[in-house]
Parts: C-alpha cells; structure tokens; sequence
C-alpha cells in the first residue's frame, strides 16, 4: 500500500459462497461426522488419579506405550478437557471430587472406569469407605484387570474412540442437548454432604 | 447478584464462606491439580510466603486394616499390596515375617535371595518412578520420559520372574510362590548393565543440570536433628545425615551376608534426597548382581520351608519340578496360626514400613496395624514447607516422593 | 547390645512406673498406668528412644478395653536401632483418654494420634490438633476398628446394572 485510501473491498458472491459451503457440511462431510472425527482425535483426560491404578496410568503415557498416539494426552485443567479416566478405586471422599470435576468439563464428556475396583469394589467390594463410580458419573467403557495393564488402557481408548464414531455420541451430544445412548447420572446420595459444614 | 449476601453472611449452596484473617490468602491445592496427586493440601499465604500447611489426606484410605481381619491369613498379601504396587514385594515382605514369626517357620535359604532379589528391582523401579514424577512436578518433563521407560526394563524383569507386572503377591509364609527361570540371570545381568550407563546420562541431564542444582538445592532443609525428631523415614532421612536403614539395623532376609553400602548425605534438601535416591539405585544393582550369581550357582533347594514341601502330595510335587511353581493344598487357605504379638519391618524403597500382627489363633488375623514410610513422611508438610514460597511446595512434594495410596492405606 | 541388656537398661530407666516388662516376638512391651505414660515417655526418649514408628490401638471387647502401644525406637544410638520398645497402656473401652505424648515425641506421633482418635474414639488430652485425619465425619463417629463395627460379606453383584453395551 502506498497510502492510498481504500474505497472498495473485495468480496465473492456471498449467495454462492454460502451454498457451497451448505452442501459441503450438510451434503458430503455432514456436520455430525466431522464432530465425532474431530472429538476421536482430541481426547484430553483430566489431571484426577483416583487410586492406585494411577501408576499403569502414567506408564501407558510413558515412552514405551506411548498412548499419545490415540490422540489423548492427560491435561490440568478440568475447564480445558473432555474425559476423565478414573483409575481405580473410588473413596467417599474422592468422590466429591470426582463429581465435582466431572460438572466442570465442557459438553460431550466422557469417562473410562480402570481396573476392577472401579467395577464393582474388586478386592475391597466389602470396604466401607468406598463408593461405586457408575453411581457418581456415567462409566463409557470399563476395562477389567487389577491393575489392568496399559495395553488394556490403550484399547479402552481405542474402544471409546469407536463407540463415538458408531453412536455419534459427540455430535448428538452437542446437537440434542442430552446423551444418545443412557440417562444422565446424577448419583443418589450427595456425595459432597461430608465436606459442608 | 450484589455483593451484600455475602457480606452479611449468606451463604451460596455448596460454597464456604468463612473469615480469615487479615492478609492471609487460603489456597487449597488438589485433589484435582497436576501437582497434588490423590491428596489435598491447604496452604495460607501471606503474599508468595506459605505461612501455614495442612494436609488434607485420605483420599485414597481404603480400609485395608479392617479388611484384614475378616479375611484369612494369606489373602491379605494381594490385598496390603495394592498400597503401593509400584513397590510391591517390599510392602508384603514384613507382613509375611511377621507370619513366619508368629508361625516359628524360616524359609529356604533360596527362597530368601529370591525375595531380596525382586525386593530390589522393585526397588530400583520405585526410585525411578519417584524421580520421574518429581520430573513432572518441576516441569521437567524428559525425566519422566527417560524413567519411565527405563522402569519398563525392571517391570519386564519382575513379570518374568513372578508373572505379573506390578502385583507380584511372590512372598508367602515359609517361601515365595515361583522359582527363578532360566532366562533370568541374563536378563538381570543386561538390566544392570544398561541401567549403570543410563545412570551416568541421568546425572548430566537431571541431578547435575544447573536449572535443576539451582531449583533444588536449598529447598525444604530438614535439619538433623529435626528429622529425628519428626521420625521421617528412608532416603529423606538419610538425605539428613542419619545412617538409618533396617537392612543395616535389623537385617532381615539374607541381607546381612550381601555387600552394600548406605548412601548418607548431609544436606537435607530436596538435591540431596534425589542424590540419595541416584545413589541407592547404584547400590541395589549391585544386590541385583550378588542375588542372581548366587541363585545360579546354588540349585536344588526347593523355594517353600522344608517341612512344608514334604508334606506336599506326589501331583503338587510334580507340577513343582515341571514348572518351578508352587501348587498349595487347599487346606493353606484355612490355616491358623498359634496366638501371640508381631512387630515385622523391613526398608521399601521409599523407607521403613512397620506391621504389628496380632493373632487370637483363628482363621483370620486379630488386627494388622500398618505404618507405610508415605504415612510417616506426610509430617513433613505440615512441619517443613511453612517459610517456602508456594513454588517450591512442588519440589519438596516431589522430593519426598509422597506415594498417597500408601500412606492413606 | 544383646537383648537382656536392654530388659536392664529399660528396667533402670523406668524404675518403678513399669507394671510388666515382656518380649513379645519382635518388640519388648512395657505396659505403664494412663497417668505415668507422659513421664515413662519422657524417660525412654532420654535413654535414647527417639522417635515413635507407630502408635498402635487394638479393640479387645471381651476384657472390655482398648490397648494403646506406643512402637519406640532409636535413630541416635547405634546400638538401639535393632530393638523396638511398645510403651503400652491399657484404656477403658467406654471412656477411653489418655494424655497426649506430642509433647514429648513431638511430629512423629501427631498424624498418629489423630488416626487412633478417629478409627478407636481415644481421646488425646493436650494435642494440638485433634480431628479426624483419614474418614470424613460420618464415618469417623462410627469408630470403624472397634471390634463393634462389623464390615459385611455382601454379594459382589448386589447392585450391578444388568444392562452394558
């Protein structure tokens, strides 16, 4: 520019621009999908370790298994993510915080339970500070094992990455306003009644 | 919304809202942060100074004392493991003295160098996933990385002697549960070798790196007397300068016929603990070494109390020979064990854990009482981080290397 | 230090406030009265016991008490770091309180004291802090490891939604 005042700007047909662009999204990519795609590729798990499952946790983003190659890598901030892997067993005290943390994520979230006490107890199934994470948040995948290795987590993602695609969780999820696929959760007892004064 | 409800004292549901004082900034870290792990700390800030801590633990308290005593004697083992699973062998290991105590039983000579040698990989793997969380906490993230995957070569070193990667359940009153395989020895012997060298790379890139020399050093002194006095235990205590180790003071195991050293510095401060740390490694290759020459030079002897193999049925002695795995009659289950008092300890990587074992002669233990070395060191928070900045509170975090499954228990 | 000596050096250092002195395996208990624990303590601590590994409680409902074991050892003598001392005290069941020992052991007892008071309801008179350091309060207030409080065998499907996908 030569510090000559610009009169005109130059724009393209705005009518035909718009109708390419509906038939794109609408026609061939359909919005929808390219949601759920985008969201299979952009799982960020919370910072929560809930148990002592936490350990094969943090093997599975180590170089060996390097889980960041599913598009997951575990992040701080509940505001900044969208999934929440719940390694292992749950206490009556974690479980404020798991709730808690599960409010403050951003639509659509998601969650996987690790290892067997966070399917039914496991070996403390008869403890009496323990809570069952299904009844707090609503569980994706579970995966089996005690502790279950980072093979079984990675293919949990792998799984939860597929069952998004299929179910169109993502896109429904932002699209409806509610879950496709089950009821939301909200737990029956107030799991935060201990720390009110 | 105005400001006057909660000037007045009106409370929103689900907040606090009470008065500190003047100046006084409550901050409450975890159990959700990067830097927490599964516990909360409460700090009070006066600017960037923390004037008080308290550690708000439990979140991981699990039960695991009274679940003891309903369940018979040997299924505690899987269970008291899960308190650390990273160190699994040495966090079972005094329970299952304080058995064979209570029981008048000693295991086979081959039964304890099996023990101590998978005590120490399992040492070397928790020292290296303590530093490479501590690498995570001071933002320094090619120790976690590089300790990581290095702890994989231990891992893979215990699954082939145990079977399982992180909850070996190996140690059982009167022996362990598998003989060594064959292939062991040369693994083991790989193991130690690759781990000296990378042991020299980890000197240069983290505990001689200047950003780490300055972030570290001086940072969460305990005196010693101080340390003394708050009854810390393991590498933070010996960090202070006091020559305390339970495999020197009571050695259990075949610990008092290996040739080790204790590491002692006289700093205290989070640089010496990671020296200490470095050092013990060093020291536990060296068992590693010892162990498996000696495993292999010394066949024949079964890895179960005499007595106990004798009394086995021909079928069980048979799977014994075949594939070197203990296969226990049913009545193992249901064993009692004469009445009395046990006080068993033994040295985990991340210091001394304690059992009391008490036995009314029944089927199930009468109480299990159980201080882990993390329960000991949650101490240091409340007495030591008070005078830091709240930069510094993850590196005294990550230098005591507080696990909280295990100290919740 | 063999192990009679110590029997000795416990029993001069005590004198006359030690009502049994015995080994159990492992450790030797010395069982004290409530009110002498703080000057027993202090006696052990200046003999060399310098720090406590573990403040033990167990629940015996049938002679209807609850036995505090203090787990002592050293850190400064060499020759004591081998040996572990239970400075124990009987408490009734109904009312147990004793005397806080912080004052004497300073940080290696605080956590736990406050872990005895809330899982056994042991009241520790003169500590700092006192309040519940693991359970929240509900569960606090039940006294989980007395004997009392029975943890029951349910079935692990009780519970468990019939329907996954």
């Amino acid at each position: 520019m030569t510090g000559e005042p610009v009169d005109r700007v130059y724009v393209g047909n705005i009518n035909v621009a718009a109708k390419r662009a509906r038939e794109l999204l609408l026609g061939k990519l359909k919005l929808g999908e390219v949601v759920d795609w985008a969201t299979t590729f952009s799982l960020w798990p919370v910072h929560l370790l809930t148990s002592c499952c936490g350990a094969e946790f943090a093997a599975t983003w180590s170089p060996r298994f390097d889980a960041e190659q599913y598009g997951a890598l575990p992040w701080i901030s509940p505001r900044q993510t969208n999934f929440i892997i719940i390694e292992g067993t749950v206490t009556r005290k974690m479980a404020c915080a798991l709730r808690i943390t599960y409010e403050q994520m951003p639509l659509p979230k998601f969650v996987i339970a690790m290892g067997a006490c966070a399917l039914d107890g496991g070996l403390f199934y008869n403890s009496y500070n323990i809570v069952k994470p299904w009844e707090v948040v609503p569980v994706d995948v579970f995966i089996p094992g005690c502790p279950p290795p980072p093979e079984g987590l990675a293919r949990a993602i792998l799984q939860l990455r597929k069952s998004i695609r299929e179910k169109k969780l993502a896109s429904r999820w932002l699209m409806e306003g509610w879950r496709p696929d089950r009821d939301y959760v909200t737990p029956k007892d107030d799991v935060c009644k201990w720390w009110r004064p | 919304m105005t400001s006057g409800g909660l000037e007045a004292g009106g409370q929103i549901p689900g907040f606090i809202v009470k008065k500190i004082e003047k100046e006084v900034y409550e901050i409450f870290i975890g159990p959700q942060h990067p830097g927490s792990g599964h516990m909360r700390i409460i700090v009070r800030l006066d600017g960037d100074i923390i004037v008080e801590a308290d550690p708000d633990i439990g979140y991981v308290h699990r039960t695991m004392e009274k679940l003891s005593e309903v369940r018979e004697w040997l299924k505690p083992i899987p269970l008291l493991e899960r308190m650390t699973i990273i160190d699994a062998c040495n966090v079972t290991l005094p329970y299952v003295n304080a058995l064979e105590k209570l029981m008048d039983k000693k295991p086979s000579t081959r039964a304890s160098y099996l023990r101590v040698l998978l005590c120490e990989i399992n040492r070397v793997a928790s020292h290296l996933y303590g530093m490479g969380i501590f690498g995570v906490f001071i933002g320094h993230s090619t120790m976690y990385m590089w300790a990581f995957g290095d702890r994989e070569v231990f891992l893979e070193l215990a699954e082939a002697l145990t079977g399982a990667r992180l909850t070996h359940t190996y140690p059982i009153p009167g022996g362990v549960r598998r003989d060594m395989p064959q292939e062991l020895p040369g693994m083991a012997r790989r193991a130690v070798r690759y781990m000296r060298r990378r042991l020299e790379e980890y000197r240069k890139i983290f505990v001689d790196n200047p950003v780490i020399v300055k972030r570290l050093s001086g940072v969460g002194v305990i005196s010693k007397s101080r340390a003394v006095e708050l009854g810390i235990v393991g590498p933070n205590l010996r960090a202070s300068g006091v020559k305390y180790d339970v495999r020197i003071a009571e050695p259990y195991e075949v610990y008092g016929e290996l040739d080790f050293e204790i590491p002692v510095f006289e700093e205290g401060d989070a640089l010496a603990r990671t020296w200490v740390r470095v050092e013990e490694i060093k020291q536990s290759l060296n068992i590693i070494e010892q162990a498996v020459n000696w495993l292999e030079t010394h066949k024949g002897e079964p890895v179960i109390a005499k007595e106990d193999f004798d009394k086995l049925p021909k079928l069980h002695k048979e799977v014994y020979e075949r594939e070197g795995r203990v296969k226990f009659v049913p009545a193992h289950a249901t064993m009692k064990i004469p009445a009395g008092k046990a006080v068993a300890r033994g040295e985990m990587g991340r210091g001394e854990i304690f059992y009391y074992v008490e036995s009314d002669g029944g089927i199930t233990p009468y109480r299990v009482r159980v201080v882990t070395p993390s329960a000991r060191n949650a101490i240091v928070f409340k007495h030591v981080v008070p005078g830091h900045t709240l930069m510094d509170l993850p590196a005294i975090y990550g230098s005591i290397d507080y696990f909280p499954p295990e100290s919740d228990r | 230090m063999n192990s009679e000596r110590i029997v000795e050096e416990v029993k001069n250092v005590l004198g006359g406030l030690a009502r049994e002195i015995a080994w159990r395996k492992g450790y030797l208990e010395v069982l004290v009265e409530a009110t002498n624990i703080i000057e027993a303590a202090g006696k052990l601590k200046s003999m060399g016991l310098d720090h406590v590994k573990s403040v033990t409680a167990v629940d015996y409902p049938k002679e209807s008490k609850i036995r505090v074991t203090y787990h002592a050892s050293s850190y400064s003598r060499e020759d004591l770091m081998g040996f572990i001392v239970g400075l124990s005290v009987d408490l009734p069941r109904d009312n147990p309180e004793m005397p806080s020992l912080v004052s004497v052991w300073d940080g290696s007892v605080e956590f736990q004291e406050r872990e005895v008071y809330e899982f056994f309801g042991v009241t520790f008179k003169g500590h700092p802090d006192l309040r519940p350091l693991l359970l929240i309060r509900e569960l606090a207030e039940k006294r989980v490891l007395r004997k009392d409080f029975v943890v029951k065998e349910e079935s692990i499907y009780e519970g468990v939604p019939f329907k996954y996908d």
